[in-house]
């Protein structure tokens, strides 16, 4: 009989009640007794020195409380990189300080060099307006190719618009080029990686409280990981005692990644509640998060692919540019390093790997992870030259890839790029996507578009991705200035009810409902009365949140070993309740029984004895029903999948359209089939949208050009297409206690590739076969000149 | 200032408001219907859409003041009158329509409007009737899918969860 609920089942989203009938409680949503408005003056210029800002007339303007410039926060700490990264030749990255308001300079169209507290939004804002900056604009750095041969700067202190040269593997280098020289085939692509903007839908907010008889301080904000905020905070940038700064993060209208991170605003909004002794709030514009939210991607890249005459793989070697923008945002420095070059060997028994990325500093807002993270990237450029090689070989490019894949006797494996891939059947992914797509028909397809003068294509992708981040021990040597563990609290209550407090955070991704399934699989209890609480210091352990496809890996292996204490403490009571001996307790649907008897205790008869503990061996046990897990994984956790689209385009005006897509992944074992199949969905949204719509284009003088919804081209529903989802390919990871890998990046990994390896594979069909790559987004525009050049 | 009244979900209000105040701005800050939500600033994204007369609106792209005397619904009188959810919020939480749950209001008032001109719609019809809707979280997929569910269509064939 199927199961009803636990592990493996889909049980509707409770949270979903709230969100459907206005009850949400997003950040903005909450409101302060005699809270004022805070608004940031934003340089309208790229790159510019100030020489003064008068703000004597906002002062004096009607219901302005205070003022503050970027010379209030000369003194206080910058907001730090979360990865110290080594150059080549070993010296450190460059990292020059990221103030909470500019001071000196202002260095992206954006950035903020004042800020306003005023009685009303509307007087904050005025106020703004009143503020007369004398700022002397400097030549914009945008180009990065422009900002590495530069003699101006966009820090002038480190004299070098480079922050890092790193090499992976350093070691592999000569060898990597050896075997390129030597090698019978080899393809290059030159590619770029499009600059992204995340916009989440709820756009970042942060509200502040200072209680100034106790010398606490609360902020409300919009954070994908409140921890990690306040650490950075009180650590780093503020100086507040952790345990007198509490992290509220609500209901979140979305991350993906741009809510990881620390903004200033979040420093300037406590800074300014503790002077003023009133609640500060700030809700940014749409406006304000196209230029001041961290974007993501923003590549420039160089790969090659060298092979055998029969497409053995011998080596992959990129150079890369990958622009970090004006300031080092908290993830900046290892997305485009150790989330993108560790997976240059994907899927593949290649030998020689070597990344060579160049991270520059430019006039723009600052580049971090975003949906994928690096993975992407790595992705991107990996599958698009396998494609190229494929079509120079003549040979089919599933055959290609399958030629090259890690078989799955070879696990664990030690790839080229320095990752031990734990576990995964890449041919099994291929085996279900050649079931599910009808690649027989698709020549039928193709006439039948033709007949409509239609261009029709096929596209396939492999991809690996390392989630469920991260190893503490690994990331430390690696140059991470964190741990990467999570946390979980499970408390069971006197009268058998559960909370659940957990490090990890929910924007979107069903924990208030996956977590009890896990919860209640190990305890027999109904999944109702297991209550997931997140998103507050004061209430969970300290946990670092949820990104890079952690939330069940990492903090979800948590529960499982918070639960496991529980099961331990509990058949102890019962034991003491059944005068039997520990060895003898069984545990099994929520009961506690003398093996070999019909002598039992239910689960929730041991909880109320843990709180009511008359009768009790207090010499051996202690009351309650509460225990905390720390869980560090030992390894990333490796999801891969097999991807396939067909896209139509049409010769006479470049237009692409997804006629179908299929998305075949291994996501380990799966604790909630909706869900998962949700999260890849929207994954899946996001590549299409990069591939064929997006783009963040700065010009020449740094100034925004895709800065509104009528600028930046966001996927809208007419256009995607339904897709087809499977993860029944299960290869469990072997180090988590659920065997789970994450599935929160896949579709976003996935799918750009796949959709311009279709494209290309149209125009060919079309006879345009001088197409051997076009950059994204695949605009009509990028299309149509790819045809007619 | 001026005072304003109108009937919103049923009930009537009223409020003092300057001549810019939007009426979004009406509904959160000074009525803390805070379901109605501001996804951007150039009337795009449509977490704000409400029906004002029985004709959808983005909130953000009207002033309160423009609105005396209206009929407005929000998502906050969406549900039945015994509180259960309708029939398309039902099928929204029935087939995962939802994640982060932002854009979800403007969603659920969008479908509303989309429903009640064309009980039917094709899956062109709905991907069309949502472009003023944005939503960066679920691709889309299940929101079409649980907007043709709550038309009474079969959507059996629609891939699967």
């Amino acid at each position: 009989m199927p199961k009803d609920s636990g592990i493996g089942t889909s049980p509707k989203r409770r949270e979903d009640i709230r969100f459907l009938t206005g009850n949400g409680k997003y950040t903005d949503d909450i409101n302060l007794t005699g809270q004022s408005y805070a608004a940031f003056v934003r340089s309208d210029v790229a790159h510019g020195k100030i020489n003064s800002i008068d703000t004597s007339a906002a002062e004096n303007m009607a219901g302005v409380l205070a003022v503050f410039t970027g010379e209030d926060f000369a003194d206080v700490g910058g907001n730090p990189a979360g990865w110290l990264i080594n150059s080549r030749d070993g010296e450190p990255m460059k990292e020059p300080k990221r103030p909470v308001l500019a001071h000196g300079k202002v260095r992206h169209v954006g950035d903020a060099y004042a800020a306003v507290i005023a009685e009303t939004a509307a007087q904050a804002q005025n106020a703004v307006d009143a503020i007369n900056a004398d700022i002397t604009e400097l030549p914009a750095i945008v180009d990065m190719a422009t900002a590495l041969a530069s003699g101006s700067f966009v820090h002038d202190e480190i004299e070098t618009n480079q922050c890092f040269d790193w090499g992976w593997i350093e070691d592999n280098r000569a060898a990597t080029d050896a075997a390129i020289r030597s090698a019978p085939h080899v393809t290059t692509l030159s590619l770029v990686n499009n600059r992204l903007v995340p916009n989440a839908m709820e756009s970042r907010a942060s509200t502040a409280d200072y209680d100034p008889g106790t010398g606490d301080y609360t902020l409300y904000t919009t954070s994908q990981n409140p921890h990690l905020t306040r650490l950075l905070i009180c650590a780093f940038v503020l100086g507040i005692p952790e345990n007198k700064l509490r992290v509220v993060s609500p209901d979140v209208g979305g991350g993906f990644g741009s809510k990881i991170y620390h903004y200033g605003e979040e420093a300037l909004v406590l800074a300014a509640a503790k002077k003023l002794c009133r609640p500060v709030k700030w809700t940014a514009s749409r406006s304000e998060s196209f230029l001041t939210d961290a974007h993501g991607r923003d590549h420039v890249t160089k790969i090659e692919l060298a092979c055998e005459k029969d497409g053995t793989f011998i080596a992959f070697r990129t150079d890369t540019m990958a622009n970090v923008g004006a300031y080092l945002s908290n993830f900046s420095t290892v997305t485009p390093t150790f989330l993108h070059g560790t997976l240059m060997a994907g899927n593949y028994t290649v030998p020689n790997v070597y990344v060579n990325v160049k991270a520059v500093f430019t006039n723009t807002a600052p580049v971090d992870a975003y949906r994928g993270a690096g993975r992407p990237e790595a992705t991107y450029s990996l599958e698009r030259v396998i494609d190229k090689c494929a079509r120079e070989l003549a040979l089919d490019p599933i055959e290609l890839r399958r030629k090259n894949f890690i078989k799955p006797d070879q696990f664990p494996y030690a790839s080229a790029a320095g990752l031990e891939y734990d576990a995964g059947n890449y041919d099994a992914l291929f085996d279900k996507l050649e079931e599910i797509v009808d690649f027989g028909g698709f020549k039928a397809r193709r006439a039948e578009s033709e007949k409509g003068g239609k261009l029709r294509g096929l596209g396939i992708n492999s991809y690996i991705e390392a989630c469920g981040i991260a190893p503490s021990n690994l990331v430390g040597i690696l140059g991470a200035r964190v741990g990467l563990y999570d946390a979980a609290t499970v408390r069971v209550n006197a009268t058998g009810n559960i909370s659940v407090m957990v490090g990890a955070h929910s924007h979107g991704q069903g924990h208030a409902t996956v977590f009890p399934q896990v919860v209640s699989e190990m305890l027999g209890v109904e999944e109702n009365s297991i209550e997931i609480v997140h998103g507050d210091t004061s209430k969970i352990p300290f946990g670092m949140g949820s990104y890079g496809s952690r939330s069940l890996a990492v903090c979800g292996s948590a529960v499982v070993r918070a639960t496991e204490k529980i099961i331990n403490k509990a058949t102890k009571i019962a034991a003491h309740m059944l005068e039997a001996s520990e060895s003898d307790i069984d545990f099994k649907d929520g009961k506690f029984s003398v093996s070999g008897t019909d002598k039992s205790v239910a689960f929730g008869e041991v909880a109320f004895k843990a709180y009511v503990p008359h009768d009790y061996p207090h010499d051996e046990l202690e009351p309650g029903l509460e225990e905390t897990a720390f869980y560090d994984p030992a390894n990333f956790t490796y999801p891969s999948g097999a991807y396939a689209c067909e896209v139509e385009v049409d010769p006479e005006t470049g237009q692409v359209t997804v006629e179908s897509f299929t998305a075949v992944d291994d996501f380990g074992n799966v604790i909630n089939p909706m869900i998962v199949t949700g999260q890849v969905h929207g994954g899946i949204g996001q590549g299409i949208g990069q591939a064929l719509l997006e783009n963040c284009t700065y010009d020449e003088n740094g100034q925004l050009l895709s800065a509104s919804y009528m600028d930046y081209a966001m996927p809208r529903a007419s256009d995607l297409p339904f897709y087809t989802v499977d993860h029944s390919c299960v290869t469990p990871c072997t180090h988590n206690p659920l065997g789970v890998k994450g599935c929160g990046e896949a579709g976003a990994i996935g799918s750009p590739p796949t959709i311009v390896n279709a494209v290309v594979d149209a125009l060919h069909s079309g006879g345009h076969t001088h197409v051997t790559h076009i950059d994204m987004p695949v605009s009509p525009a990028r299309v149509w000149s790819a045809i007619n050049s | 200032m001026q005072n304003i009244s109108m009937t919103i979900n049923g009930k009537p209000v009223s409020g003092d408001v300057e001549g810019r105040t939007l009426l979004v701005e009406f509904l959160r800050n000074d009525l803390h219907l805070t379901g109605t939500h501001v996804g951007c600033d150039t009337s795009q994204c449509g977490a704000c859409a409400i029906h004002v007369n029985g004709i959808i609106v983005k909130s953000c792209t009207m002033f309160a003041a423009d609105a005396d005397g209206a009929l407005v619904d929000t998502i906050e009188g969406q549900a039945n009158a015994d509180g259960s959810l309708n029939k398309i919020q039902q099928a929204f939480q029935d087939h995962h329509g939802l994640q982060c749950g932002f854009c979800t209001p403007g969603m659920v008032m969008a479908a509303a409007d989309l429903l009640k001109n064309n009980p039917t719609p094709t899956e062109a019809e709905v991907r069309h009737h949502l472009d003023g809707n944005i939503c960066r979280c679920t691709g889309y997929h299940n929101i079409i899918k649980a907007i043709m569910a709550a038309s009474g269509q079969d959507v059996s064939a629609i891939a699967a969860e």
